[in-house]
């Protein structure tokens, strides 16, 4: 029966993870948005406290390490079948990363254990890996100077050696690059064989062969550090190598693609977080400024702020269900590659569209440091370009919508 | 739950013996007899001057009265977050979307230049049985429980077929569904046995006055008190079958009390009719109608203080709903239309510039049903849905508008003319974000 309502059985997660957002997140947002590259060591003892309610339960997947598909592998407090409907750790994932988000999404991504590369050992690591690899926290490296939206063209190769791979590369971008104590690392077997080579493997931030250049200084989520990378002759067990070692031509990325039907709305939910921190504390500043929201007078029949407003709020709505029906069908085992792009495209531009308009509607109080809607604004870009930016997303969603190969519609 | 599955199978026979008996007969004879009801419309076109309401053939007396107001039960959800439709909803969308794509999609054409909808295909659709949807069951309602989610379906349903045409099927079962809601027993008496019986009235819900920055909670058709019942005055703006109207629902100001509906049978007197065509929805004969002094009898007013408000709302989830399912119809269109075109020695869908567009409809065409959905479902819910309608309302106007001006871009000129639908989906989709009442979800 269709009901777009968030079901009470997730109120408490919600709650946490707003207290979360509240005492620990918002308190130190302007704090490491200065400190750049500072370690925000309030973190530590959260993840204490989230790692604890992601073993009772409590949590169910507050983070991306708790999402995966058909929520087969979680059961974390995600309760049987109800008529026929399943509300797991996808849309709980979905919901708290949000709540959390709306605190500071700097922060939320800086969460120890709470990486994307967590999502990828979620979604593809066998029995084996998961057993090792469990409760640590995994940054993901995907991006190479030469090699951003078109993850196919990466130029690191793994060559097997023995019992290991031996990896050779540069990689940029690492979210948590620095301080994940696992990195998960996309490297070819066989640049010659394309896509079909591409794989993932699981490297320990302490290996030699793991140099770190140096940290990006960003627009925004400066709370966030983001490492580059050189691979040189980096040796992992090949026991980490995530997926199927085998070239399997014709199946492109299947694998390491995967990842991204699940953390394409957790990076949807961000944006969904960021947008709405920006619209309440519009809507507070409109508010002594005189203008109050009308659901009911035409919008054209109030002032233009309050029009402006309205006209937000309802991209923001847009973008929060499509970011809830992709995790409700992911929780439900229905494929959503096509919701999953959907969601992360209207939610990556509805956060940026927004944040930046509510900055100008709140003036110098929106666009000065004294409040945090600027840095909200400068936080909101980067979910529109990265987990595939907004153009990927379009293509993405063409093809499958058109039947295009990625060789017809380039 | 046993007792559900029995009114299933019930419903199934009525629905589907009542439907399938009309429209699955010999789709060829009806598709090539579509010739003369399009000879028809011409008349109805020519009928440009205004006139007096004179089909007010129809009287309404009371028939078997009950003890109190009927009012159909709204069913709980289990709580949890879900796409899924009810068996029910399903079975009832699948036969609507059916006579929308046989029957209302081929006479689109002709209906919108006529700007009105063949009265065979109106007798069609009240055997389709949309205006015992909102009935209760003691009263010879088709569906158990109330539900604004299945009348959202159904109305998308019909608007993939044709706005136009929608709103003229659906217009009867706006009057229908408010005298469930909100009649008393003496209205529902009266009025209500005629839209669960053979002939259904052409009936509708009239809200829109004709000004700038139309405001539903600002009108300047009035109510008086007199004699122990009303007076009304005032110029109600695009009232689909106006024409041909027995029964209208109009919104007017009671002094006293605000903005409130009354029930005004055609034949009450005072009553003018001039035909309003539009840009769009031309297939529903809009009109003009004028109230001049028109007396109503006491118990004319339908409703408490808070149905107006109510009333406003579940119009515009219905709006919502309908640029919804026009939506898609231009994305369905649009899909393999540009996958056929070829420029430059390829298949324009192999751009990007026209690929992206497509991702765009489809993004915020999801988006739009969502949000719909969602105000539907609160309002059964017994929730506060003032805000989501309104913001369903705000996504059908800016992005509904959009999908119709995509739509006739991506087929350049050929989406101009009318030899494709989408120049007449772009005057439609404009609709969605300026209506008021005339449907009720």
């Amino acid at each position: 029966m269709i009901n777009l309502e968030v079901p009470k059985k997730f109120a408490f997660v919600i709650g946490q993870a707003h207290r979360v957002a509240t005492e620990v997140m918002r308190p130190n947002s302007r704090k490491y948005d200065r400190a750049e590259h500072t370690y925000p060591r309030e973190l530590d003892m959260l993840a204490a406290v989230i790692n604890g309610m992601n073993e009772s339960g409590a949590l169910s997947g507050a983070g991306a390490g708790g999402v995966s598909r058909g929520g087969s592998r979680s059961g974390n407090g995600a309760s049987a079948d109800d008529g026929g409907t399943r509300n797991g750790s996808n849309l709980a994932s979905v919901l708290s990363v949000a709540e959390v988000s709306w605190g500071d999404v700097g922060l939320l991504l800086t969460m120890p254990g709470q990486g994307l590369g967590n999502s990828a050992i979620a979604a593809v690591a066998n029995e084996e890996q998961l057993e090792r690899f469990g409760g640590k926290w995994a940054a993901m490296a995907i991006t190479e100077p030469e090699a951003g939206s078109d993850s196919a063209a990466i130029r690191t190769t793994a060559k097997l050696d023995g019992d290991e791979y031996v990896l050779n590369g540069e990689k940029i971008f690492v979210t948590s690059g620095d301080r994940a104590e696992l990195i998960v690392v996309w490297a070819s077997l066989d640049r010659d064989q394309g896509r079909a080579a591409i794989k993932s493997f699981v490297v320990e931030r302490d290996n030699p062969g793991l140099k770190l250049d140096r940290l990006e200084h960003k627009l925004g989520i400066r709370a966030s550090d983001t490492a580059n990378f050189v691979l040189s002759d980096c040796r992992v067990p090949r026991e980490n190598l995530l997926g199927s070692p085998e070239i399997e031509l014709g199946r492109g990325f299947a694998g390491v693609m995967q990842t991204f039907d699940n953390t394409r709305p957790l990076v949807a939910a961000m944006a969904l977080g960021v947008a709405r921190a920006c619209l309440e504390e519009t809507r507070e500043r409109l508010g002594q400024a005189g203008i109050r929201i009308d659901y009911v007078t035409p919008p054209l029949s109030q002032s233009a702020a309050a029009a402006e407003f309205l006209a937000m709020e309802a991209d923001y709505e847009a973008a929060r269900l499509l970011t809830l029906q992709a995790a409700w069908m992911a929780d439900n085992g229905k494929p959503n590659s096509l919701q999953a792009s959907m969601a992360k495209a209207k939610a990556g531009r509805t956060g940026t569209d927004v944040a930046l308009r509510c900055v100008a509607l709140c003036g110098t109080v929106g666009y000065g440091e004294g409040e945090l809607l600027e840095k909200w604004a400068r936080d909101a870009k980067i979910l529109d370009i990265f987990e595939g930016t907004q153009q990927i997303q379009l293509l993405v969603i063409a093809r499958l919508l058109l039947g295009k190969s990625s060789a017809e519609l380039k | 739950m046993p007792r559900q599955q029995q009114n299933l199978a019930d419903r199934s026979m009525t629905f589907g013996l009542r439907a399938l008996n009309r429209f699955a007969g010999s789709p060829v004879v009806d598709r090539l007899g579509l010739r003369e009801p399009a000879e028809r419309f011409l008349y109805g076109a020519s009928k440009t001057t205004m006139r007096t309401a004179a089909s007010a053939g129809r009287t309404f007396a009371a028939a078997q009265r009950l003890a109190s107001p009927a009012r159909q039960p709204t069913a709980q959800p289990s709580g949890l977050f879900d796409l899924t439709p009810t068996d029910e909803q399903r079975m009832l969308t699948e036969s609507v979307r059916d006579f929308a794509q046989q029957k209302l999609r081929p006479a689109a054409l002709a209906a919108d230049a006529a700007c009105v909808s063949p009265p065979e295909l109106l007798a069609q659709s009240d055997e389709l049985g949309l205006t015992m949807i909102g009935v209760p069951e003691e009263l010879g309602g088709a569906v158990t429980e109330r539900s604004a989610v299945t009348a959202v379906l159904m109305s998308e349903a019909l608007a993939q077929g044709d706005m136009g045409l929608a709103v003229a099927c659906l217009a009867p079962a706006a009057v229908s569904t408010a005298l469930s809601l909100w009649g008393d027993q003496d209205q529902q008496a009266t009025y209500l046995p005629e839209f669960v019986g053979e002939r259904i009235p052409a009936a509708s819900l009239a809200v829109l006055e004709p000004r700038a920055l139309f405001d539903p909670f600002k009108l300047e058709t009035r109510a008086r008190r007199s004699n122990g019942g009303y007076v009304l005055s005032g110029v109600k703006s695009l009232v689909p079958r106006a024409a041909d109207g027995e029964l209208f629902i109009v919104a007017a100001v009671l002094d006293g009390r605000g903005p409130a509906l009354f029930i005004v049978e055609a034949a009450a007197g005072g009553i003018s009719v001039e035909p309003e065509p539009a840009m769009g929805i031309r297939a529903a004969a809009t009109g003009r109608v004028t109230f001049e002094d028109v007396p109503l009898p006491d118990g004319s007013l339908i409703g408490d203080v808070n149905s107006y408000a109510e009333c406003i709302q579940l119009g515009r989830i219905g709006w919502s709903a309908l640029a919804v399912g026009t939506g898609q119809a231009v994305l369905d269109y649009v899909i393999p239309y540009v996958k056929d075109r070829t420029a430059f020695g390829e298949p324009i869908a192999n751009r990007q510039a026209v690929a992206f567009a497509v991702s765009n409809i489809a993004i915020e065409l999801g988006g739009l049903r969502l949000a719909t959905y969602r105000a539907a479902s609160r309002a059964d819910q017994g929730k506060s849905f003032a805000r989501e309608a309104a913001l369903a309302r705000r996504l059908a106007s800016e992005h509904g508008m959009s999908i119709g001006s995509d739509g006739v871009q991506l087929l350049g000129g050929h989406g101009y003319v009318k030899e494709h639908p989408v120049e007449r989906w772009y005057r439609d989709l404009r609709a969605a974000g300026l209506m008021e009442g005339v449907l009720l979800v």
